[in-house]
């Protein structure tokens, strides 16, 4: 590895750059044919009829509310996921305790396990013939086919992120640094504020960002659980599918446009944090 | 502040780490924890600390239970082996940071804590490093200022894990004498852990020599040295050639063995073996002799002969100055003069190879 670092002298063979390049040139055309050029058409579509179309697609009723429900979503799931994943780490890398295992393998499900089936199961639970369907229905709480269920399976699918970028920082740290602080007279809150956070934070940032990132473009498990309901329950994603289906080719791909431009965001923070880290 | 340990004991599932330990320390004392990895010291700090629990057993200070307190209310000082020094804070930050958790009616005020901290940075000879972050530090420098962040909340007790088990040799050696010195003027009452008896020996008033979770041996550093208690710490402190004899009326005998050098001991006739270390046996040229001498190798200094012992088939190994070594070669015969040793019953002592496996107990579990 080192000596490859070493600018070779002037005197040492050339080898032939046939291949690197060639392969280089590969890899540079199978990203821009299969990633760059969809991005750069989404927009050239949602432009195309002009400025002003875009902005009335944009400011249709049915998209802003979309837009709006998203963040809605997205401001509940990631705070709660942060909790989550901070209450989490902090139990797996410094306790020892019955259940440990399990809970670490059980973390990791959402990961696995396709959305729609996330959406399904809380059909079966939350649905009108569902396992608390009834009792929900007697106090009038609605769960499906309104906000609350999209929330829960937005969080059931984005709880992961963060414990996995926090975990294994927190297992490499070790818990010396807080029982010095033990020792100094801090409370918990003063250790965890002022020991252990300092110490996650980039990794506490980037797991939110990626939560982020999902919690607006999750589709399939909110499909289920949404309803589908114009003007009420459709996120952007699925506002953009009904607006496909409907053949309003522009208005969806302006409401794509709002999407992309998110995750390009969540992208460049993504990449500071990285550095950061 | 004076300290009491009574039937401390401490298992991690089946492994016992500590079996029953007894001891006291006195205000103002310096007292280091000697002994190899797995005999339970780390551990045996750590309680003290309150870092760790017991489970079972008493420890009071100045009469009163610490087992009743919390690590946050025993005001202790501890210094890790790796330090643990919060690398998002300066030295300064470091430093004050005991005093700024303090409960808003005990804090001192800013310019107050600001003034302890530079009045330690001086005192630990380290002010021109206030503003750096761990990271830029060496490690004789990370250890000043964790020893400096221990200090800022003026401790009565003083607790060190390894105080120098990450540091060089160089480095070692020179902190350990400039440790001493502020130890003694801080003159507060210090425990330490070390696995290295040189520094044990050098730094503390008097050294526990600890063992498979027991105490071994309490006293101080030449007392140890010279009456080991138990098998366990004369293997412990350095290389011991280890003989069977027969007692008979307080004098070891044994065949090709000359103990005229070595005094009456009190204990009952029979079998018993004697703990000799290797500088301190006198090899005596004679053609009907015991031993024969395998190889002869100098380290400059001494000669080291190793020896055949035909009785027992063992390979014991001796060191004799170079000056006043008689003339031996490869397959001389000889017996042995033991100027000094200590006697114990045969039956008595782990052997050596316990001590081995207590280790690859604890790294096992860990």
């Amino acid at each position: 590895m080192s000596h490859l670092d070493v600018a070779p002298g002037a005197l040492a063979p050339r080898e032939s750059r046939t291949v690197p390049r060639l392969l280089i040139g590969l890899a540079l055309v199978m990203t821009a044919l299969f990633v760059v050029v969809p991005l750069v058409y989404i927009f050239h579509r949602a432009f195309a009829a002009g400025w002003g179309v875009f902005v009335r697609n944009i400011l249709e009723p049915g998209t802003l509310h979309a837009i709006w429900l998203t963040a809605l979503v997205a401001l509940i799931t990631v705070p709660l996921n942060i909790g989550f994943g901070v209450a989490a780490a902090w139990a797996l890398s410094r306790f020892e305790f019955r259940g440990r295992k399990t809970l670490l393998t059980l973390i990791e499900i959402p990961f696995s396990i396709s959305p729609i089936i996330a959406g399904i199961c809380y059909l079966l639970l939350y649905g009108r013939t569902g396992l608390l369907g009834p009792w929900l229905n007697e106090m009038d709480i609605k769960i499906l086919f309104a906000v609350p269920g999209i929330v829960l399976v937005t969080m059931f699918v984005t709880s992961p992120f963060v414990v996995r970028e926090v975990l294994p920082l927190m297992q490499a740290q070790g818990s010396e640094q807080e029982q010095a602080a033990v020792t100094l007279g801090a409370s918990g809150w003063q250790i965890f504020r002022r020991v252990t956070l300092p110490n996650i934070r980039w990794a506490l940032l980037y797991g939110a960002v990626l939560c982020s990132a999902r919690a607006v473009g999750e589709f399939g498990g909110v499909s289920v659980v949404s309803g589908s309901i114009r003007g009420q329950t459709l996120t952007l994603p699925l506002q953009i599918e009904l607006l496909f289906n409907d053949l309003n080719t522009v208005g969806a791909f302006a409401a794509a446009s709002v999407l992309t431009l998110l995750a390009l965001v969540v992208l460049v923070l993504k990449t500071v944090m990285e550095a950061r880290r | 502040m004076t300290i009491t340990i009574a039937h401390l004991t401490r298992r991690f599932g089946e492994t016992e780490v500590l079996r029953g330990i007894d001891l006291s320390v006195e205000k103002g004392e310096l007292v280091a924890l000697l002994g190899p990895s797995g005999s339970g010291k780390t551990t045996l700090l750590k309680i003290i600390a309150g870092l760790d629990w017991p489970d079972a057993g008493v420890l009071e200070v100045n009469g009163e239970d610490w087992l009743q307190k919390k690590a946050q209310d025993r005001r202790i000082g501890f210094v890790f082996q790796n330090y643990a020094l919060f690398p998002h804070m300066t030295v300064r930050d470091n430093i004050a940071f005991g005093l700024t958790v303090r409960p808003r009616d005990t804090r001192p005020a800013p310019a107050a804590i600001a003034g302890k901290v530079t009045e330690l940075l001086q005192f630990l000879q380290i002010p021109q490093l206030a503003d750096r972050f761990p990271a830029e530090l060496s490690g004789g420098q990370r250890q000043r200022v964790a020893l400096g962040r221990a200090m800022a909340i003026a401790p009565e007790l003083l607790l060190l894990d390894e105080p120098f088990g990450a540091l060089d040799a160089q480095v070692r050696r020179d902190l350990r004498r400039w440790l001493r010195e502020v130890l003694q003027q801080a003159g507060s009452t210090t425990i330490f852990v070390t696995h290295d008896q040189e520094e044990a020996f050098e730094l503390a008033d008097r050294v526990v020599v600890m063992g498979a979770g027991r105490i071994e041996q309490v006293g101080r550093p030449e007392e140890i040295h010279d009456h080991p208690a138990t098998p366990f710490v004369a293997r412990f402190l350095g290389m011991t050639v280890e003989l069977p004899v027969t007692l008979h009326a307080g004098r070891a005998g044994a065949p090709g063995l000359d103990t005229a050098s070595l005094p009456r001991v009190a204990m009952a006739d029979g079998p018993a073996m004697l703990f000799l270390r290797p500088t301190d046996i006198t090899p005596v040229p004679d053609p009907q002799g015991r031993f024969t001498v395998a190889d002869v190798t100098s380290t400059g200094a001494l000669l080291r002969l190793r020896l055949k012992d035909d009785l027992t088939s063992a390979e014991p190994e001796i060191e004799i100055a170079r000056r006043l070594a008689p003339p031996l070669r490869a397959g001389a015969r000889i017996h042995l003069r033991p100027e000094a040793g200590r006697l114990f019953p045969a039956t008595a002592g782990i052997p050596p190879a316990v001590a081995p496996a207590i280790k690859a107990l604890k790294e096992s579990s860990l």
